[in-house]
């Protein structure tokens, strides 16, 4: 099917990873999905070819060995908005979060399975293609129609508070991705509350008790263990 | 305006201290009487039985009923500590047993007779000694005193019954003390008196001073009550200034006396203490130092003097001046004293005269400075005093300086025979060189013995001199009469030149003698600093230290270090010169444990064979420092000072090369515990990478696109393997980092709810097939806890039902609140555990009989130490209805505070 796209429409992205076997399973996956790739070994010649081939995403390790990830991310935000998706190992929390709060979009865990990247990376593109909101958001049963501050669920109109509607707007404008405790909390309660975690652990389940089906089993919004949440668009049901 | 209402910090503090000061130290209450036979014991143990009727634990440390029947019968239902007999002298002296006491921690000790003198042999001299150590024991104490006993008021007793009394209590050990006033009208005391009521034992002691006569009665009376009166007026003002209630505030006056090797200043200070008493104010004792008073040893008296200042709660200064009145009022500007006691000038009329202008001059330049004079009675009966409390600072000090030992009669006696010499040389020389010259080997002798003799038997050898050679000399020889009016000029003239020569020098040699004394002191502090800023070890201080107090007061020493937090090592450092017998090494262990110096020369077990000055900085106990003078009488002041100069040195130098220590060890854990990250972090970077590729590169396989039925299956088991390894590795890594204490669990609030369905959905494909019960209601409370952690140990508590119960089998995982904890419960319905294997799942590698092939036996090892790390704990257990339940239990703090909703 990649065949029929012509190879200038193609999507090219960037990887920037010191491990070459991972290079080459990643060239070979994303090419067979109708990316174009260029790699990269280490974060300086990343910097560069992200400056001369301007791509249209940006996978990068965060374990490179000449620059930390996090320096990488602050250089790229300095003059580009590509989406970036981290690669990181499990158990490193504290940098995913780092680096999510230095202006990564997205980050996936190694090892990981290659449909789950796939996915990511047509959320990410989405999102920056993406010039307005559209005013009305489908996910699953919810629908959120951001102009008349409507939400339905399951077609029953669903009434919430002033708060659990800046958080569901939140979630909405960047459904898909993952969103930080601290970003979400800065987001919704202001810069004070960067630290008040309980404040979404509650409001959180009071979104679940009000929009998920099933509020034991979330589908919509789903944990990311010791990172953050994230809204997961699903299809909607038949 | 309303500073003027701000209640004293120093009020409220001392407020406080005294109510903090209950859990920690015992209270002590007195029972305050003004003579023998008042009552006192009798009302001490109607106390301590309703003490104990309130449940407390009260024993009796040593009472003295004297026989009487109705103070024996209030001793029933109360534990008595047996006494201490001691045999001395040929006579058994029965004490209370102090180790028995402190042994026995009772809630409340009676101890009667507070101002008794303990049996020679004891640990302390004194029994409120003995109280103290009970005191700071944590122990409260109930116990009687008679009101002559209290060191301030022993004056004004002397003056009523005309008794001195040794037997003293310093004001300071009643300051925090509950004061009970015993009362009883005289005519009752002599009533009782009259039908025997008082008993032998305490007529005897009574009968000594005479008390037993109505006047002096009285009198005592109206003493003991002005002291209670005192008293509570004293903490009715703490307790107003505290609550702030416009009052009488303090002055901030600040008292000041004089001291003087005079036996008068002693009662100056009793007096100066009354007063700061009852202006509830500071006091300091100074003693001016000059060159007049630094020549020959330091009095007895002064020492004695200043003990005493020090004892009713002085801060002592000494300074050194040539001129008294400047040398008292720098003192007194530098900690801003508002008033200064000095004695009435007495005496002689030469004393009297030298008295008026210290005083005039004292009063010229004291500024804003009141002055108080204060008439001081002569009393030979304190001068004399004998040894009563064995009070070592008292006895006769040695100076630092061999010559001024000289006596004062020998000083006389070479005087006289210098001059005696110099006068049968001169009648040789006077025919040849006429009676003129010889005056000027008469002068000469005179300025030579200046530079050895004090002032007396300068002006001495100046007089004789003078007489001697106009009555052999001057013409007309061997008669006082002299001729023509210039003999008579030259007479007169070589007496005032004598003299003036003789005083002067002598004076300049004072002063370089009391340079000299401070110059050694100093150049002995300034040498052992010296020496010491050069160590680099412990070792090496020690070494020093040892070496230099050797040098300087011709002493063995030894240093016992501090073992671990703070007990005493058995053993001194090596490098010390003194042996520490065991007995030797008990008094050392309690200067350490008590922050007070010990043993010889102290009021702690004296009769000890060293000094032992305990090592402290930063309040925290260091080692004792064990010194062996060789002499006999305690040191001067001055060497006292300067040992204990020494020790704060000495606890420096130790406190800082503690500190170097632990730094450098400090610094090996942060480097070795860096390197067990960085390999950890590049073990788990090379074990991943291939796993990582291997994962990626089967779900690629199934993706791209049409398989064979085969290597459908194929890549299945890929993926299945490189899940299982990826397991592993993550355990293996996780128990790497437990064991290497790298584990840093980031607490935050976590909701108990998400935690169970996250720690579900990934261990989702291992439970395939298996009923599902999970009850975690939304609602929980919250709890502190590292969410990735806690998840990762209940995903492995849930895997770990997977591998051992049959495949089929239903779980059920439950959060529940139970009292102040959380508890998570994962149950199955498989087989249990073996009664053997409960108590030993959670350990590593260890894997139940039972068990299948495969697996580690590292997962429920994993979940204790993730459980632990969070603040939990982690259980097994068998259901009774069959098989396991394991259970998580976290504690469940205050629910924090949400934001107002917004509008």
């Amino acid at each position: 099917m990649s065949d029929s796209v012509p190879s200038a429409a193609k999507p090219l992205v960037l990887v920037i990873d010191d491990e070459p076997q991972i290079r080459r399973l990643l060239t070979l996956t994303l090419e067979a999905n109708g990316y174009r790739v260029v790699t990269a070994e280490r974060g300086q010649e990343g910097l560069v070819l992200a400056a001369q081939q301007t791509p249209a995403l940006i996978l990068l390790d965060l374990g490179l060995p000449d620059l930390p990830g996090t320096e990488i991310l602050r250089r790229l935000r300095e003059w580009t908005a590509v989406p970036v998706i981290i690669l990181s190992v499990l158990d490193d929390e504290t940098g995913k979060i780092a680096a999510l709060d230095a202006g990564a979009d997205d980050y996936v865990t190694k090892p990981f399975n290659s449909g789950e990247l796939l996915a990511r990376i047509r959320v990410a593109l989405r999102h920056a293609e993406k010039k307005s909101e559209p005013p009305v958001f489908h996910t699953g049963h919810l629908v959120v129609d951001l102009a008349s501050r409507r939400v339905t669920s399951g077609g029953q109109e669903v009434s919430l508070t002033a708060t659990e509607y800046n958080l569901l707007r939140l979630f909405v404008r960047h459904a898909g991705k993952v969103l930080t405790h601290r970003q979400i909390l800065r987001e919704v309660w202001g810069p004070n509350a960067e630290t008040q975690t309980h404040y979404l652990r509650v409001y959180l389940a009071r979104l679940r008790e009000k929009l998920e089906r099933d509020p034991s089993q979330p589908e919509l919004f789903v944990t990311e263990a010791g990172v953050g949440y994230r809204l997961v668009p699903v299809p909607e049901p038949v | 305006m309303s500073d003027d209402y701000r209640p004293d910090p120093d009020a409220l503090l001392a407020a406080i201290s005294r109510a903090e000061a209950s859990p920690t130290r015992g209270r002590l209450k007195v029972f305050l009487g003004m003579s023998a036979g008042v009552g006192k014991t009798y009302a001490m143990l109607e106390a301590a039985q309703k003490a104990k009727r309130d449940g407390r634990d009260v024993v009796i440390g040593y009472v003295e009923s004297h026989g009487r029947k109705e103070t024996d019968a209030l001793t029933e239902g109360l534990p008595a500590i047996p006494r201490r007999i001691i045999e001395h002298g040929g006579v058994t002296l029965s004490e209370m047993d102090l180790d028995a006491v402190l042994a026995r921690r009772p809630e409340l000790a009676l101890v009667d007779e507070f101002a008794h003198s303990n049996a020679p042999g004891s640990r302390h001299p004194k029994r409120w000694q003995d109280v103290a150590e009970i005191l700071a024991a944590g122990i409260d104490v109930f116990t009687t005193l008679n009101v002559q006993h209290i060191e301030s008021r022993t004056d004004t007793v002397r003056q009523i019954t005309g008794s001195t009394i040794y037997e003293t209590v310093p004001d300071r050990v009643l300051d925090g003390a509950e004061i009970e006033l015993v009362d009883l009208p005289p005519e009752e005391l002599m009533k009782r008196l009259a039908t025997g009521k008082v008993y032998q034992g305490e007529r005897a002691e009574a009968a000594l001073f005479n008390f037993f006569r109505e006047g002096n009665l009285t009198a005592l009376r109206e003493i003991a009550l002005r002291y209670a009166a005192g008293r509570v007026g004293r903490d009715v003002q703490d307790y107003l200034q505290a609550m702030q209630i416009e009052g009488p505030w303090k002055t901030g006056d600040r008292l000041l006396v004089a001291v003087s090797a005079s036996p008068l200043s002693a009662q100056l200070i009793r007096w100066t203490r009354r007063m700061a008493d009852s202006l509830h104010t500071e006091w300091l004792a100074v003693h001016v130092e000059s060159a007049r008073n630094a020549v020959g040893p330091a009095p007895a008296q002064l020492t004695k003097n200043l003990a005493l200042a020090r004892e009713l709660g002085a801060e002592v200064v000494t300074t050194a001046d040539e001129e008294f009145s400047r040398g008292l009022l720098r003192v007194a500007r530098q900690h801003n004293v508002t008033q200064i006691v000095v004695g009435k000038p007495g005496g002689t009329w030469f004393a009297q005269w030298r008295g008026m202008r210290r005083l005039q001059r004292l009063l010229r330049h004291s500024g804003s400075v009141d002055i108080l004079v204060v008439r001081a009675d002569e009393l030979p009966a304190t001068s004399g005093e004998p040894e009563a409390g064995g009070r070592p600072v008292a006895s006769q000090p040695v100076a630092f300086e061999r010559d001024v030992d000289r006596s004062k009669a020998e000083q006389y006696g070479t005087a006289i025979g210098i001059i005696a010499a110099v006068s049968f040389a001169n009648a040789l020389l006077a025919p040849l060189l006429g009676y003129r010259t010889v005056a000027l080997t008469y002068l000469f002798s005179v300025v030579g013995l200046a530079m050895f003799l004090g002032r007396g038997p300068i002006l001495l050898a100046a007089a004789l001199s003078a007489l001697l050679w106009n009555f052999f000399f001057l013409p007309p020889r061997y008669t006082l009469y002299i001729n023509n009016v210039e003999d008579g000029l030259m007479f007169g003239l070589y007496f005032v030149v004598a003299a003036v020569l003789g005083q002067l020098v002598a004076k300049v040699r004072g002063q370089e003698l009391a340079n000299r004394r401070r110059e050694e002191r100093a150049t002995a502090l300034y040498l052992l600093t010296r020496n010491l800023a050069d160590t680099a070890s412990t070792d090496e201080v020690v070494r020093t230290v040892v070496k230099q107090i050797g040098e300087v007061f011709h002493a063995r020493s030894a240093l016992l270090p501090t073992e671990g937090q703070d007990r005493l090592e058995g053993k001194p450092h090596p490098a010390s010169t003194l042996v520490i017998s065991e007995k030797e090494h008990g008094v050392a262990a309690w200067a350490h444990n008590h922050g007070q110096a010990a043993g010889r020369f102290t009021d702690n077990l004296p009769l000890a064979e060293a000094l032992h000055l305990p090592l402290r900085a930063g309040g925290r106990p260091l080692g004792v420092l064990s010194v062996q003078l060789d002499t006999q009488s305690s040191p001067s002041l001055d060497q006292r000072d300067l040992l204990e100069a020494f020790a704060r040195q000495t606890a420096l130098m130790l406190d800082r090369e503690r500190l170097r220590d632990s730094e450098q060890s400090s610094r090996l854990i942060a480097e070795s515990e860096r390197l067990g990250k960085t390999l950890l972090n590049s073990i788990s970077h090379e074990l991943r990478t291939p796993l990582a590729a291997i994962t990626s590169a089967t779900s690629g396989l199934r993706q791209a696109g049409p398989l064979t039925p085969v290597q459908v299956v194929l890549a299945g088991e890929i993926a299945e393997a490189s899940d299982r390894l990826n397991r592993l590795v993550r355990n293996l890594l996780d128990v790497a980092r437990l064991e290497a204490g790298h584990l840093q669990a980031h607490l935050d609030w976590c909701d108990p709810a998400d935690l169970c369905q996250v720690a579900l959905k990934n261990v989702q494909s291992q439970l395939a097939g298996r009923p599902l019960t999970v009850n975690a209601p939304a609602g929980l409370p919250l709890v502190k806890a590292d969410f990735v952690l806690l998840e990762q140990a209940l995903g492995n508590l849930l895997a770990n039902v997977a591998v051992h119960t049959p495949p089929g089998t239903p779980v059920e995982l439950t959060a529940r609140l139970g009292g102040k904890e959380l508890l998570i419960e994962v149950a199955d319905h498989g087989p249990g555990l073996a009664a053997e294997d409960l108590p030993r799942v959670f350990e590593k590698f260890y894997r139940a009989g039972s068990a299948k092939a495969g697996g580690t036996g590292l997962g429920l090892s994993i979940v204790k130490g993730f459980v632990e790390a969070n603040g939990g704990r982690v259980e097994a257990a068998n259901r009774p209805g069959g098989g396991a339940i394991f259970t998580i239990r976290l504690p469940v703090g205050d629910a924090p505070s949400l934001p107002a909703e917004l509008a």
